[in-house]
């Protein structure tokens, strides 16, 4: 079976603390979803487990079929792979180009084909002037686009971006969009955590809301942000638009500009 | 008053290749809730680490001009006098986090102990910050073991202790969620009616529509746009210097440009619900 499927899992740190309570969620292969829901939820947790940097305390997890726990780390790269929501915790090369050719190098491939999966990712994440830098002398926006650029190298059929767009100003949120549509372009499925609710309307509907170790709700972008008590349990507001259309007492399920122009025009 | 004042400031930092400020002037007074905003690489943090006197004390560079806290050059104080009056917290809360201590509590403790705050006044501002933080749950926790967002909650408490009457927020609310984001802008507008004078660099402009009584655009080494909020939140201009607008904002900009005329580009909810209250 194609996808990703995860099937009651339950994951405890070390020291105890239970962050993942009986969870299951299937992704279909080539689609895009979003995962929202309040600080300390479980996001990042439970999607570290969907590429083995954490492994499920009880419970299963297959990707295309396959039971992650047979995979090695160099075969789920090409499986599953995972931008940090701090690019600290993943940056360790000198320069950016080494830091995206660190995963293409060890899979030991020729460096004619290193330098064009380098040159590809670099140039869809609008780093290419940047190459040569030490990652560490770029402002902490654009080194999340090198974090980006190592995975789209790394050649993974699942991409995961865990708070892509925390602290990006507008050209870096638009060029996300961009990156968004061209990995779903090349047939692979995007998996995003995200607490800005505008780009989660731009860019995707399907939507999987994370409260307290638990997914709380899995649906439609249009169902979501007028299900108050799921707002609420998720610590989530409404969009602007839609608190807007809501003030006004419009008809529900308004979630942006375009919709709300069409409702007013068709008065 | 005025309690910040920066003179003709031209900036290079010493790596740098090109000046990030030239000539640049603009006076804070107190009491004011100031958004920074600009696209990244426009300079907001480096001119909040200009405020802070972390340039030039820590970091150099080619620096004229001057910049005053108070009528002092903060060119000429020393970084210890600054820390007593101006509190900072970082763009990146991962790395305001002290490293050196072993509980949530301790590291909000780390930087009144440093202040050489008496224990029980202590214990007091530690006990009251973690409850306006909301932030009970965390307090036993490991720095080390909080999720991103904890982080950045954590790091706005340890400085908020230090009851500073300026101060210096970098992108407070990156990695928090919604609810949580319109948390701290409770918080700030708290601390405003404390009179305290605020310096807010953020993205999230529909909540600086909100909150912020006015609102400075860098671009290309300069100031753009200088103005109050509703005034210069309202201009579609804002966009082409790489920062959004308030999604009202854009909803009153393309209903104005292809229905009708508005007769006022709305910035926040209120002024929305009046100008389409009879539209719909
Ligand atoms: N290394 C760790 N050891 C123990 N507990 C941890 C560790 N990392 C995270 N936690 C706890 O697990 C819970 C879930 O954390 P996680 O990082 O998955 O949250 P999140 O939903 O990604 O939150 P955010 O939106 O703030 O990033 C939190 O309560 C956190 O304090
Ligand atoms: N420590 C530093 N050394 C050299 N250049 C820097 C340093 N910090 C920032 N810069 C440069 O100064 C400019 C302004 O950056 P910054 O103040 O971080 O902008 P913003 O906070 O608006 O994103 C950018 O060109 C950036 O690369
Ligand atoms: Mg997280
Ligand atoms: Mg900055």
């Amino acid at each position: 079976m194609n996808g990703i499927k995860i099937d009651n899992v339950v994951f405890n740190y070390p020291n105890g603390f239970c962050a993942i309570d009986d969870v299951s969620l299937e992704i279909t292969k080539g689609e895009k979803i979003a995962i929202i829901g309040q600080n300390g939820a479980g996001k990042t947790t439970f999607v570290k487990m969907m590429n083995n940097l954490l492994r499920p305390t009880e419970g299963t997890i297959t990707v295309d079929g396959i039971d992650l726990k047979e995979l090695t780390t160099a075969q789920i790269s090409k499986k599953v792979g995972y931008v940090f929501q701090n690019p600290g915790d993943q940056l360790f090369n000198r320069t950016v180009y080494d830091e995206i050719a660190y995963n293409p190098r060890y899979n030991k491939l020729e460096e004619s084909k290193v330098k064009e999966l380098v040159e590809d990712a670099a140039e869809l994440c609008g780093i290419t002037q940047y190459l040569k830098s030490n990652p560490y002398d770029l402002p902490f926006g654009l080194r999340k686009f090198v974090t980006i650029a190592c995975v789209i190298a790394m050649g993974s059929e699942y991409i995961i971006l865990d708070e892509p767009t925390a602290g990006q100003d507008l050209d870096g949120l638009v060029l996300q969009s961009k990156i968004i549509d061209e990995l779903i372009k090349r047939n692979k499925t995007v998996i995003i955590i995200t607490h800005d609710m505008e780009f989660v309307i731009d860019n995707f509907d399907r939507i999987v809301v994370m409260a307290n170790k638990k997914i709380v709700a899995d649906s439609t972008k249009k169902e979501i942000f007028w299900d108050f008590e799921i707002l609420d349990k998720a610590s989530l507001k409404q969009p602007y638009i839609s608190k807007l259309a809501h003030d006004l007492k419009m008809k529900n399920y308004i979630i942006d500009i375009e919709g709300f122009i069409a409702e007013v025009k068709n008065k | 008053m005025k309690a910040l004042e920066v003179k003709n400031l031209s900036f290079k930092y010493l790596i740098g290749k090109e000046k990030v400020f030239e000539n640049l002037s603009l006076s804070i007074n107190k009491g004011e809730l100031v958004a920074i905003i600009g696209r990244n690489g426009s300079g907001k943090t480096t001119l909040c680490n200009l405020l802070r006197g972390f340039i030039p004390h820590l970091t150099q560079g080619d620096l004229e001009g001057d910049i005053l806290l108070y009528d002092d050059s903060i060119l000429k104080m020393d970084l210890s006098d600054l820390s007593d009056k101006i509190g900072y917290i970082f763009q990146n809360p991962f790395i305001q986090i002290s490293g050196i201590k072993e509980t949530v509590y301790e590291e909000i403790g780390f930087g009144l102990e440093n202040l050489g705050v008496p224990r029980d006044e202590m214990i007091r501002r530690i006990e009251e910050i973690i409850k306006l933080l909301k932030i009970e749950d965390l307090k036993d926790k490991h720095p080390a073991e909080l999720s991103g967002g904890q982080r950045q909650r954590v790091a706005i408490a340890s400085i908020l202790a230090m009851d500073p009457e300026i101060l210096i927020i970098d992108e407070p609310t990156s990695q928090l969620d919604p609810k949580g984001t319109e948390e701290i802008f409770e918080i700030i507008k708290i601390l405003k009616e404390q009179n305290k004078t605020i310096i807010l660099v953020e993205h999230k402009i529909d909540l600086i529509a909100e909150y912020a009584d006015r609102v400075i655009l860098l671009n290309d080494k300069n100031i753009v746009f200088d103005g109050t909020t509703s005034e210069i939140l309202s201009k579609e201009d804002v966009m082409s210097y790489g920062t959004n607008l308030p999604q009202i904002a854009k909803l009153g900009i393309e209903y104005n440009n292809k229905v009708e005329k508005l007769s006022k580009i709305p910035s926040v909810l209120e002024e929305a619900v009046e100008v389409f209250k009879d539209k719909v």
